[in-house]
Order: C-alpha cells, then structure tokens, then sequence
C-alpha cells in the first residue's frame, strides 16, 4: 500500500490558490463589520465625531434609556418607535411587492423559453441605470410641476403633495425592491411543472384553488427569498426616505445615517447598524429552522 | 365483466353504448406547427366505447390518440364535434366538472403532498366530509397496495409506487371514466408486465371504464377488451385483439400491430391468385383488384410454414436464419427479389435448413388477407 498522495487530487488546485479570495473576502465583508462592532463599543469624543478607544456599552443602552437629569436611565421609546416604523414600512413594502410580483412572474414562467429570457432581461434594466439618478427621475415626476401634477392640473383635478410625503417614500421603496422579488420568484416557477395544474383541474379544482393550493406552496422557496430580499434592505433603507420621503420621518436609515453625520455619534450609529443586523441575523435563523423542519429549499438568490 | 351486454338488454351495442357509454361524434383538432403549417390531430373522430369497458387507443406517436384523451378530460378544447357521457354532452363542460378523472403519464403527483394528501386533493374539491375522505383514502391505498406508505411524499417512492398513487388519486373520485395516458411508458418491461396485471385486476374490481392511450401494440393487444388503432387523426379500425391481429383492414393496421409479409399477388380473369412464379390458386375470400390486375396480400410470419403441412404458395432460397429459442426466425428470397419472414415453432431439429436451399412456402388460404384499397 503506497501512502496516499493527500491534497494532490488531479485536476484540483492546491489550498493556497483559494488565498486571493479569501483575502478579498475577509478584507471587503468582514472586514467593515468588524469596524462596525469594534466602533459600537467605544467611547464618543468629547467633540466632533469619531471614537476613542475606551471600551463600553454606552452606545447600546442608548438606544433604548436616555439619561434624566439627574444622571438616572429612564426608559425611552422614541428609538424603538424609529425601528417600528422601520419594521412597517419594510413589511408593507414586502407585502406589496408581492402582490405586484407574483401575477407578472407567473405571466413570464408561462410565456416560451425565449420570450422568458427577454421578459428577464426587462426587469433587470433598472440595475444599469444608478439607484441616485432614478430616484431623483421619481423627485421629477412627483414634483409640484412634475408629470403627474401637470397632467391632475390639466383635467382639473388640481394639485396633490406627493413629493416628501411617506407615499413618495414607499413608492420608492416599491419601485426599488420590485426586481428583487420577481427574479426569485420567477425563477421557482420557470420549473413548476404546468402539468401538475392540468392534474388539479382534472381532479376537480377551479383555476383559484390551483393557484392556491399547488402553485403558491411550490414558489414557496421563491417567495420567501423574494420576501427576505427586499425586506433585508428595505428595513435599513437611506436614499427613497430622505429624497422622496423629504426625511421628515425618522427610519432606522436616516437615522444611522445622522448619528455618523450632524448627530456626531458614530458609537451609537455602530450599535444601530449592530442591531439591525441581528435582528436580521435572528429573521434568518427562524426562516432556516422553519426550512429545516417543513423540508422546504431556500435560498438567497435572485 | 366489461365485455358482456348490459344485463336485461338485448340491444345492441352500440344502442347501450350511446345511452350509457363515452360517444365521441366527429371531434376534429387543428393544431399550428411552429414552422407554420398546421396538423390535424383529429380528422373526424367517431367512437363509441362501452360502459365498464378496458378501451385502448393504440397508434404511433402524433396520431391523435393522446389529444382525443385531452378532449376527453377536458384539458384540450375541439376545434368541432361533441363528446356524450351516457346522454350528457360534457364537451362543453371545464376540466374540472367533468365525471372523468386521469392517470397521466408523468403521473403529475403534487411533490409537495404526501401520498394520502394527494389521493384526498380530489376528494377534499368535491368538500366530502373528513371522515369520509380519510375512510376513502385509506380504502384506495389498500385498492393499489400501497398500505403504510401515506406519510411519504412521491420523491421517496420507486416509479412502480409513483404510479400506484397516481391511479388511486385518479381512481378514489369514482370517475364514470378512467383516461390513462401511456401511463406504464416511464416503466421498465418487468414492471411494466406486472402493472398490466394490475391495470386489469383493477378494471375488473371496481367496474370503471378504462380508456388507454398506448403506442406499445403488445400492451395494447394485452389489456384491451376492444382497441381502437390511430393513424393521421382517425380510428382506422376497432375491434377486439383478435379481430385486429388476424384480420386487419389495411396495410398500416396489419404493419402496426405485429409483424406482417406484404405480397404482391396478380389475379387472373378466373379469380385465381399467385405470388411471384408460385402455382396458381383460388383466393378465400373474392377480392377488387387494383387497375394493374394485382392484389397485397398480407400474411403473418406464424402463418407460413416451411414444412410442407400447408398448399404450396410460392418457392424461395433460404437466405437466413436466425435461432430465437422459442421459434426460428427464417427469410426467405424469392425469385422477385422480395423477401419473405417466416416464424417456425418447435419441434424444428427435424427440418435441415441450411441457407441457400431451396424451400417451398405455404398457407392456409384463410391465412392471406387481401388489403382492401391497396395494391
């Protein structure tokens, strides 16, 4: 028996050539987290932004006591109600983008395969254009004397606040997300085999009861992934409620975003963005289990 | 007992068919190819199929078979012609109104279901109380011998299970019709022997009439109390395995189903046929013959023989043969340069064939079929 040749399989490079990815990962991925962690337990200056290395939790009670007068923490609301706002305004965005999602993708799978791939491509021409320039394209026809605004005038309909207003926000929100939920969708019911609705009918369920009971629990991989993709950035959303949105409405974005910014207090703006993404970590974890037990296949991906 | 007259009638059949059967009138389907032309999936179907009946549409793949079980089910709509159950015309009901149910060939078992979810989705459409469906269930997955198995889901069954629950879901609605579409094709032969088996088992035991989509004539002539063989979009003949096998109306019937030797033979002024430079003989049955004064005879290889026992048909050199175990395959080469396939059963140790010798061929005169149309 010769010994045998380890970590020499033909065909395979050796460990090593794997170093300049790991490398990128490390430096690209973790890299900024680790900042973002080390910074949520450090000390705010005196003055001006920045940190200074003096390790406490300050940054995290923050978030949810504030100190009286009197040097006591009193318990204080007005951060959570930041992140309630956050949570429902990325829950109605999910929901709706569903709604909007699922007919078209249904509609796609059903056409033949290279009208599919033409209908794909579509709904991925909003990723080549920057996120910033269609916003502000959004600011032009929401504006006072935008698209929308001329035509309401032009049947005397007279004028509507739509720029800076919450609806602005979540349209953006909407407009934004949408791709991300059709795509996964699509792509789980491009392989549902349509056959499967001819046996539903055949055994005697109506058009509805199809869709309800065969089709919607076999995109089920697909809605969730769609539903965790657009909810994930949603919930920490900056550009649509500061532009559209006029940032008159405090969101866990803008907010971080002030805390790094006027606010000058980048520890807590770290534990903020810390807290969301355990929240997001523990949103996973429960989708994963709940994968794990009902056997279904999820994955994140467009 | 699905060949025998309705009990107390009389009648005949067709009669009983058109008031209790599956009748098809004149169903015609177009359908457009991608290159832009158009095929005529059914050219003018009629057929009458009887009540607790195995019917089998057996024909080669496109010829119309599968879109007439479409029609039937309700999943393909005709372009004209009406479908009767019994007196109810249901062409024009949906798929899912109609009293038919089907097995299809993929089986199309819902993945995310379980064995017992999927034999009770019909069930639980038709809102049967819960007791009744679980009673159901259970009485249809002991039907297909599938006791134990209804908390699995169809990924962990073998394709032989998969099959099982596909006719048990088909099966636990208690259609008026069973449509099967080629549905023991994904199956291996030993599988697929035993299936047949059970097909019929099952066509006996509950009394529903069986309709079966194949292309494979041995499984056709097999199940079929009456088959129905396709080409172009029509019926060319129906009848029971036997009518079809020894007396088939046309070349493509005789070619299709079996193996047949197609003979030119010429017809004198007296009515007297030969093939090539045989003897002349007096035909069994009188026969048109084309303009040429020449008729196609068709004879199976079973029904020549080599060894004398049957007149004399024509003289021929050996030119091969091929040891089958249960019958020799043997080819013939006459004069014309036609070959004939003979099968010769055993005992066959007695009969010295060595190629290239001269043989005498014969039949029974009953045994040469004239093919109407056709030269």
């Amino acid at each position: 028996m010769s010994e045998p040749n380890r970590g020499r399989t033909p065909g395979r490079l050796p460990w090593f050539a794997s170093l300049p990815a790991l490398v990128i990962g490390a430096l690209f991925t973790i890299g900024p987290l680790a900042v973002i962690v080390a910074f949520s337990f450090m000390t705010r200056p005196a003055q001006g932004g920045g940190v200074v290395y003096q390790f406490t939790t300050d940054a995290y009670r923050t978030s949810l006591f504030t100190k009286s007068f009197n040097g006591d923490l009193v318990f204080n609301s007005a951060y959570l109600e930041v992140f309630w706002r956050s949570v429902v305004q990325a829950t109605i965005s999910t929901a709706i983008c569903f709604v909007l999602a699922f007919p078209l993708a249904l509609w796609i799978a059903t056409r033949t395969p290279r009208v599919q791939n033409l209908l794909v491509l579509a709904v991925t021409i909003p990723f080549w254009t920057n996120l910033l320039v269609r916003t502000y394209a959004w600011m032009l026809v929401l504006a006072k004397d935008g698209v929308i605004n001329q035509a309401s005038r032009a049947l005397g309909l007279g004028e509507h606040e739509l720029l800076y207003t919450d609806l602005a926000s979540q349209l953006g929100l909407i407009y934004t997300f949408l791709p991300f939920m059709v795509l996964p969708l699509y792509s789980s019911l491009s392989g549902f085999d349509f056959r499967l609705a001819e046996a539903g009918y055949d055994l005697g369920a109506h058009k509805f009861t199809v869709l309800r009971r065969i089709i919607l629990p076999m995109a089920r991989p697909g809605i969730i992934s769609g539903s965790l993709l657009v909810f994930m950035p949603a919930l920490g959303s900056y550009v649509q409620p500061v532009l559209l949105g006029g940032g008159k409405v405090l969101l866990i974005g803008n907010l971080i975003a002030s805390q790094f910014g006027d606010s000058r207090n980048w520890p807590f703006g770290a534990a903020l963005s810390v807290i969301i993404l355990a929240l997001l970590g523990l949103c996973l974890l429960g989708v994963g289990l709940w994968a794990r037990r009902t056997g279904t296949k999820v994955s994140l991906s467009l | 007992m699905p060949n025998a007259p309705v009990i107390g009638t009389t009648r005949p059949a067709e009669v009983v068919a058109r008031e209790n059967g599956l009748t098809i009138g004149n169903a015609r389907k177009l359908f457009a190819t991608p290159e832009g032309g158009v095929v005529k999936a059914l050219d003018g179907v009629s057929l009458q199929i009887r009540d607790g009946e195995f019917f089998v549409m057996l024909g080669p793949s496109g010829c119309g078979k599968t879109t007439l079980l479409r029609a039937i089910a309700g999943l393909e709509v005709l372009d004209s012609g009406e479908i009767y159950l019994g007196r109810d015309r249901i062409d024009s009901l949906p798929a899912y109104a109609r009293p038919v149910n089907t097995v299809f060939q993929s089986y199309a078992l819902f993945p995310h279901l379980t064995v017992a979810q999927n034999i009770a989705f019909g069930l639980q459409m038709e809102r049967l109380p819960k007791p009744e469906i679980a009673a159901r269930v259970e009485e249809m997955m002991a039907l297909v011998r599938l006791d134990g198995l209804g908390g699995r889901l169809p990924s962990q069954l073998s394709g032989g299970q998969q099959q099982r629950v596909a006719l048990a879901r088909a099966l636990a609605k208690r259609p008026r019709v069973l449509l099967l579409d080629e549905p023991l094709a994904a199956l291996d032969l030993k599988l697929r022997r035993g299936m047949q088996d059970e097909l019929r088992r099952l066509q006996r035991t509950t009394g529903v009439t069986f309709v079966f989509v194949t292309h494979d004539q041995e499984e056709a002539l097999s199940l079929g109390d009456r088959i129905a063989v396709f080409s172009n979009g029509v019926p060319v003949q129906v009848g029971t395995a036997e009518e079809i096998y020894e007396q088939p109306v046309n070349r493509f019937v005789a070619d299709f189903i079996g193996e047949s030797n197609f003979l030119a033979a010429e017809i004198n002024d007296d009515g007297d046929f030969r093939v090539a430079d045989g003897p002349w003989r007096e035909l069994s049955e009188p026969v048109l013959p084309a303009m040429d004064g020449t008729v196609t005879l068709a004879v199976r290889p079973e029904r020549l023989v080599v060894d004398g026992t049957a007149p004399e048909l024509v003289r021929g050199a050996l030119a091969e043969v091929v040891y089958m175990g249960t019958d020799l395959r043997i080819r013939v080469s006459l004069a014309d340069g036609t070959s004939l396939a003979i099968r010769v059963s055993p005992p066959f140790e007695q009969l010295h064939l060595t190629p290239g010798a001269e043989v005498v061929v014969g039949a029974e005169p009953s045994h040469l079929h004239p093919l109407a149309g056709e030269r």
